[in-house]
C-alpha cells in the first residue's frame, strides 16, 4: 500500500536520471565562478583600503646638467628636506617619511638584481607620505605646495590603480555573467527535462485530470521532483567546488607577491557558496512548476 | 444534473460525429447509452465528463454552464464524477489499491481514511488478495474492477461507465450492472454506454440511442419522451 508517494514514477525516468549530474556539473562551475568574483571583489577593496590615503612623492635628480654627481645629489638631499618640511607642515597629513636610498634599492632589487654594482646609478628619492583620507589634502593641493621645489612628482597611485581596478571588475562582472548563463542553461536544461517527463507520462497525467486532479496538484510532483534531483547534483557540484578551490588556495599560497590576490574565502563567502545548491534548487524547483502548469494549461 | 441543447461535435475539420444532441437527466436518474459501433457513445460520454468541448450547443452540468467554466472549476465537477473507462485506463506502475486511493489523493483526503475506504472497497468488489498486484499482473476482469472500484471510490454524483460489460461473460456482467443499480439506489446518476441489447432488455431503465449521430430517450417499452 501507497508504495508510491507520488502518482508519477518520474524518478525512472532516462532523462532525469541524468539531470543531478548536469546540475552538478552546472553547480560546480558556477561555484568557482562566483567565488572568483567574491576573491576579485575582496582584492580590489583591499587595494583601495590599502592605497587610499596614501601618496608617493619622488624627488627626481637633475641628470641634464653637467654638474658633477655630489653637488647634484646635494641639491636632491636639500630638495627632499624642503619637501618633508613643507610636507609636514600641511593640516591633514599625517605622515611623511623618506626612504633612504638603500630601501629604494631593495625595491628595484627584483628588477636590477642583488647586489648590483650600480653605486653610481642615481635614483629618485622616495617620499612615503599619509594623509587622512577624510580630511587630508588631495593630490592637487600637495603638487600646489610643492610647486617651488625643482624635480618633484606626485602620484596618488590612482592613474595605475584604476587601470588595475577597472580589469579586476571586468573579471568580477564576467564572472557573474558567467554565474548568470549558467543558471539560464540550467533552467533551460529543466524546462527539457520537464517537457520530456510530460510527454512520457502524458496517459497518467490525463487519467490524473479526468479524476479531478488541479494542475497545481501534478505540478507539485514535478517540482519536488526537480528541487530532490536539483539539491543532490547541486550537493555534489558544490563538493566539488570545493575541492578545487582548496587545492587553488594551497597553490596560490605559495605565491609571494604583493598584488597577487590570496584565494582564501572568508567564512561568509563561504556560506554564499553552500547557499548555492538551495538556490539552484530552489530555481529548477519553480521552473519545473512554470514548465508543468505552461503545458497543462493547453491540454482540455 | 446534465443538460445537452443541441449539441454538436466535430473533430477537427471533419462531420459532426454527434448532431443537434437534446436531453436531461434528473438527479438519481439510471440511464443505458445504447448504439451501434461509431454511433458516437463514448464521444458522448467524453462530453459528459468534460474530456472533450462540444463543436456548438449547450452543455449543463450539476447546474453549471461546462463551456465557459474557468479550468479549476472544470476539475472540481471532475471530481463529482466518476468513470469507468472503456479500456480501464490504470496506472500501470500503481498497485491496484494505489489506482484506487487515486481519487481520494487527488482530493486531499486523509491517508488513513485512504486505507481504510480503499480495503473495504476492494473486498467488496472481490480483490483483498490482489491489493498490492500491479494491473498487468491482473486478469481482464479484475482490472475491471479495479476500475469500478476507482470510479466509485469517491461516491460521485454522477457516474459514467463506457462497455463495463464488454470483457466479462453475462453473468459477470450482471452483478455490475447489480453494483451499479446499488449505487443509483444510494443516490448516484448513472449512465452506461453499452451495446448489449440483452442485458439492457433485463432492466427497466431508460435507454438514449444515438443512431447516425442523433440521439432519442426512450424507455424500455419503446416509448419515445424526448
Amino acid at each position: 500500500m501507497f508504495r508510491h508517494p507520488f502518482d508519477l514514477p518520474l524518478d525512472e525516468d532516462s532523462s532525469s536520471r541524468l539531470l543531478p549530474w548536469i546540475i552538478a556539473l552546472m553547480v560546480y562551475l558556477a561555484a568557482l565562478a562566483l567565488a572568483v568574483a567574491m576573491v576579485v571583489d575582496a582584492v580590489v577593496g583591499g587595494w583601495d583600503q590599502g592605497l587610499s590615503g596614501t601618496m608617493t612623492v619622488q624627488i627626481m635628480p637633475d641628470i641634464s646638467t653637467s654638474e658633477p654627481a655630489e653637488k647634484r645629489w646635494a641639491k636632491n638631499a636639500k630638495a627632499l628636506d624642503r619637501t618633508l618640511a613643507l610636507l609636514r607642515g600641511t593640516p591633514g597629513v599625517i605622515s611623511a617619511e623618506s626612504l633612504s636610498v638603500e630601501e629604494t634599492f631593495s625595491l628595484l632589487a627584483p628588477w636590477l638584481g642583488e647586489g648590483s654594482q650600480v653605486d653610481d646609478l642615481e635614483i629618485p628619492r622616495l617620499v612615503d607620505v599619509r594623509v587622512d583620507p577624510e580630511t587630508g589634502p588631495d593630490i592637487t593641493t600637495v603638487k600646489q605646495r610643492l610647486m617651488g621645489i625643482p624635480g618633484v612628482l606626485v602620484d596618488d597611485h590612482g592613474l595605475w590603480l584604476e587601470s588595475l581596478v577597472k580589469l579586476a571588475r571586468s573579471v568580477e562582472v564576467i564572472a557573474l555573467a558567467i554565474v548568470f548563463c549558467i543558471s539560464l542553461a540550467a533552467m533551460a536544461t529543466v524546462v527539457f527535462t520537464t517537457r520530456s517527463g510530460i510527454t512520457v507520462h502524458h496517459g497518467t497525467i490525463e487519467v490524473l485530470h479526468l479524476i479531478g486532479a488541479q494542475d497545481v496538484y501534478i505540478a507539485r510532483q514535478f517540482q519536488f521532483h526537480a528541487m530532490v534531483q536539483g539539491l543532490r547534483g547541486g550537493v555534489v557540484g558544490l563538493v566539488l567546488a570545493a575541492v578545487t578551490l582548496a587545492i587553488l588556495g594551497a597553490l596560490a599560497g605559495g605565491i609571494d607577491l604583493p598584488l597577487f590576490p590570496a584565494l582564501v574565502l572568508s567564512p561568509w563567502q563561504w556560506g554564499a557558496l553552500v547557499a548555492m545548491p538551495v538556490a539552484s534548487s530552489v530555481i529548477i524547483m519553480m521552473t519545473a512548476r512554470i514548465t508543468v502548469l505552461r503545458s497543462l494549461a493547453k491540454m482540455p | 444534473m446534465v443538460r445537452f441543447e443541441n449539441v454538436g461535435l466535430r473533430y477537427g475539420m471533419g462531420p459532426e460525429v454527434l448532431r443537434d444532441i437534446s436531453f436531461e437527466l434528473r438527479p438519481g436518474s439510471f440511464h443505458f447509452l445504447t448504439g451501434p459501433s461509431g454511433a458516437g457513445k463514448s464521444s458522448l460520454l467524453r462530453l459528459i465528463y468534460l474530456a472533450l468541448r462540444p463543436s456548438r450547443g449547450l452543455i449543463n452540468i450539476f447546474g453549471q454552464d461546462v463551456i465557459t467554466l474557468p479550468r479549476p472549476a472544470i476539475q472540481d465537477l471532475r471530481l463529482r464524477i466518476g468513470v469507468v473507462f472503456q479500456d480501464f485506463r490504470l496506472v500501470e506502475h500503481l498497485s491496484a489499491f494505489d489506482n484506487v486511493a487515486l481519487p481520494l489523493r487527488v482530493a486531499g483526503v486523509s491517508p488513513s481514511r485512504i486505507r481504510s475506504n480503499v480495503s473495504e472497497l476492494l473486498n467488496w468488489v472481490g480483490l483483498t488478495n490482489q491489493i498490492d498486484f500491479l494491473p498487468a499482473t491482473l486478469s481482464g476482469g479484475q482490472q475491471q474492477r479495479v476500475a469500478i472500484a476507482r470510479a466509485v471510490i469517491s461516491r460521485p454524483q454522477l457516474l459514467l461507465a463506457d462497455e463495463p460489460t464488454g470483457n466479462v461473460d453475462n453473468k459477470i456482467a450482471m452483478r455490475l450492472i447489480y453494483l451499479f443499480d446499488e449505487l443509483n439506489k444510494m443516490g448516484t446518476t448513472v449512465i452506461i454506454a453499452t451495446h448489449n441489447k440483452d442485458l439492457v432488455s433485463r432492466f427497466s431503465h431508460p435507454v438514449i440511442r444515438l443512431e447516425d449521430g442523433e440521439a432519442s430517450v426512450v424507455d424500455q417499452s419503446e416509448r419515445v419522451y424526448a
